[in-house]
């Protein structure tokens, strides 16, 4: 990595800093940091006066490293999504935004602009062969999207995920906000994830300011945070208890979930955390008494979480419709460059609050959870250890919550500057890179959320399987539409 | 079987007492604002600039209004408001049958009117619903699920989310309706048999909310033009006891002002820095 800048997560450098590569030469350091291991973190396309401008973020989790790069590849750049899948569709997004063709891509078709109906999508010949067109409106209360099953009978021999009935330009939009307006724009990038993005956006522009918010600030993100991961993480263990047939949990746990979104509201007055972050810290505290009150009421609720749990990884059937259904290996998984849960549940223990750990997490985290068989019953068991790991997490953060202030003011961001900010979402790593211009707003604001890169793992979770059980391995990646579409 | 039972002993019952008996919210919850423009001093627009959503209209005159169909229901007006001319209560009761209605003003509670009984009767003891998801960021979508939990249960009161929209007595839109939505989610109401209600759910089914300006439609009522709206529950995203409340007004099975608020009793309110 020794042509890129290194970049701390939740810092900001200076644009001119960042080195402009050749063209060849950028696309040749990141195969070879791919290669090496490294993973594309974010891939950003700017029009400016002299064309197109992409940079790069990469990461080398192992050595807990960050890197930028840009390039000025005027109209085409050679594809390196044959060698590297992770990367396919970071190049199909640049080309539908910018006009960069990647040349050689083995299949350049569009990410978030356009429909089915103006795009070839996969289709295989055959006299037993049926197609299965699924969406975009779903047959319960999901955001929409388009999915295609190429069968014999029951067995799946591919599946097409079409995406972008969600697309609003959230991109667009944050760039032409400030202040109140991009923060509310941020919580709502995908509305699951609003601490998530909330927080990467308020680090990001802390970074551009040159300001750090209070460690009791940065506490009380941490515990919103893995409250959202509790909440979601609960709710999605009782949707696949529901998939399976298995209504005890179901019930409790779609229940229990509340415990947790209530907390959120305990502490801000929204079930979803609007309104508790801003840049400087946070809008709201909590006293000893206050903070003693509700991680007692939220140790209550994990011992009931467990219980619902337990009867659902016990039983017999739930164990039979879950193991080694939808299952990736290791090695497809590094492949496709997957994140957060669904990539644990495959061995691939990469997590930003170990990794590139910002805030609280430098000096406290909660083990990273992982599992070795890729399927069903491994995204379901990493979600459960990470129920207990987090809330174990925000238990002790709530009893030692460090003393001062939780807010601090923020000036306007300062211009020229560029902020990389991840955050370890619930559905894992989710990145924020933002360049600031005049007048405190963006220059430009990208944005990557985990579901960017693992539709592609779930899409390839189907091959193989029966068209009845996609329901289940759909829950078990719970996928943001809204955040993938941006 | 033991531990099931055992497990279902100590979870016991789960669903709210709601709307017999009191909802919950926490102390900090933001329901319907209070206006009180008489405190305003002249020409201030502190409360006009914090807003994310452009909600506040005419700020800083006595005819000074917040538009429910736009606010995010965050905390920045009343953070901003030099005055207190501008809070949150915690009236969780947010439903209205017009969109001149949600533009409020003073401190008057916000009670949907049901509908005629005429489509009362022909409704019956039950409400079919379609929801369509239409650009939105997946948070309104989450309280309508949640909506029909057992903590809830929606479907106590005969109202069922349906698969089919030729199943459906109406429509619930939620999301400021992108551009790649319009034409799925006007085929879905073609598809619903009349007579047939429209719900819009949340800031942005109802005005476009924040994404005003992006690929949107800017709304149920600008993507179906021709199509009027039978109920407007605002939010950001609406609480499930308000969706309840909205949908159980329209049915008049709920009626009157009696507030049912109980406190939770574990944080107090936010206290001034």
């Amino acid at each position: 990595m020794s042509r890129l800048l290194p970049i701390e997560n939740g810092t900001a450098v200076a644009v001119a800093e960042v080195p402009v590569l050749a063209p060849l030469a950028f696309q040749a350091l990141l195969g070879e940091t791919l290669e090496a291991g490294g993973r594309l973190v974010a891939y950003a396309g700017e029009r400016g006066p002299q064309g197109v401008r992409l940079t790069a973020l990469v990461a080398d989790d192992a050595a807990g490293r960050l890197g930028l790069a840009a390039t000025l590849p005027g109209d085409s750049l050679p594809s390196l999504a044959r060698e590297f899948p992770s990367v396919e569709r970071f190049e199909r997004a640049l080309f539908e935004e910018c006009g960069v063709r990647p040349e050689g891509h083995p299949w350049l078709k569009p990410v978030r602009e356009s429909l089915p109906d103006d795009v070839p999508l996969y289709a295989m010949q055959g006299e037993a062969l049926h197609e299965v067109a699924v969406g975009p409106v779903h047959a319960g209360i999901i955001e929409p999207g388009h999915f295609r099953f190429q069968c014999h009978g029951e067995h799946v021999f591919h599946l097409e995920i079409q995406l972008g009935y969600q697309r609003r330009g959230v991109e667009r939009l944050l760039e032409a906000a400030n202040g109140a307006r991009a923060l509310a724009l941020a919580e709502s990038i995908a509305g699951d994830t609003a601490i998530g993005h909330g927080l990467a956006h308020v680090a990001a522009v802390e970074a551009l300011a040159g300001v750090e918010a209070p460690p009791r600030a940065q506490a009380l993100r941490a515990v919103a945070l893995e409250l959202e991961r509790l909440a979601n993480h609960v709710g999605d263990l009782g949707a696949i208890a529901g998939d399976v047939g298995y209504l005890p949990s179901a019930s409790y746990l779609g229940a229990l979930r509340a415990e947790y979104l209530n907390a959120l509201a305990e502490l801000c007055g929204n079930r979803f955390g609007r309104g508790l972050l801003v840049p400087g810290g946070v809008r709201f505290d909590l006293d000893p008494a206050e903070a003693a009150r509700l991680a007692d009421r939220l140790a209550g609720a994990l011992a009931k979480v467990r219980d619902a749990t337990r009867l659902l990884l016990r039983s017999p059937s739930a164990r039979n419709r879950t193991d080694g259904t939808g299952a990736l290996t290791r090695s497809l998984c590094d492949e496709l460059g997957l994140v957060g849960p669904c990539a644990r549940a495959c061995g691939a223990g990469r997590d930003v609050r170990r990794d590139h750990p910002a805030g609280h997490y430098r000096q406290d985290r909660p083990p990273v959870a992982s599992a070795e068989s890729g399927d069903v019953y491994a995204r379901a068991l990493v979600r459960l250890l990470e129920t207990e790991r987090s809330a174990q997490f925000v238990d002790r953060t709530l009893q030692l919550l460090p003393d001062g202030p939780a807010r601090l003011p923020c000036p306007p961001p300062a211009p020229g500057r560029l902020a990389a900010s991840l955050v370890e979402g619930w559905r894992g790593e989710l990145a924020h890179l933002v360049g600031s211009g005049e007048g405190g707003r963006f220059a430009r604001y990208a944005v990557k959320d985990p579901s960017f890169h693992d539709w592609a793992g779930l899409a390839q979770a189907l091959r193989g399987e029966q068209i009845s059980d996609f329901p289940l391995c759909n829950k078990s990646f719970n996928l943001s539409y809204a955040g993938h579409d941006l | 079987m033991i531990d099931l039972l055992r497990v279902r002993a100590r979870l016991g019952r789960q669903t709210v007492a709601y709307p017999e008996g009191p909802a919950r919210f926490p102390e900090r919850f933001r329901g319907r604002p209070a206006l009180d423009p008489s405190r305003c001093p002249d020409g201030c627009r502190a409360c006009a600039e914090a807003c994310p959503a452009g909600a506040v209209l005419a700020p800083g005159t006595p005819g000074m209004k917040l538009d429910l169909g736009r606010c995010t229901f965050c905390p920045g007006c009343e953070e901003a408001c030099p005055a207190g001319a501008l809070r949150f209560t915690r009236d969780y009761r947010l439903a209205a049958r017009s969109r001149e209605a949600l533009k409020v003003s003073g401190d008057e509670p916000l009670l949907a009117e049901a509908l005629g009984a005429e489509l009362r009767r022909l409704l019956g003891r039950s409400l079919r619903l379609r929801q369509v998801s239409a650009g939105g960021c997946n948070g309104c979508e989450a309280e309508l699920n949640a909506a029909g939990n057992i903590q809830f249960d929606l479907s106590r009161f005969g109202i069922q989310f349906v698969a089919s929209p030729r199943h459906a007595d109406g429509v619930v839109v939620t999301g400021p309706v992108s551009d790649h939505m319009r034409e799925a989610l006007r085929r879905t109401w073609e598809a619903t048999p009349a007579p047939r209600l429209l719900v819009a759910v949340g800031a942005c089914a109802i005005s476009g909310g924040i994404f005003e300006g992006g690929s949107v439609a800017g709304g149920a009522a600008a993507a179906l033009p021709d199509v009027p709206v039978d109920l407007f529950i605002p939010g950001c995203p609406p609480h499930p006891i308000t969706l309840l409340d909205g949908l159980l007004r329209l049915l008049g099975r709920v009626s009157g002002d009696r507030l049912q608020l109980a406190a939770t009793g574990l944080v107090g309110p936010a206290r001034p820095e």
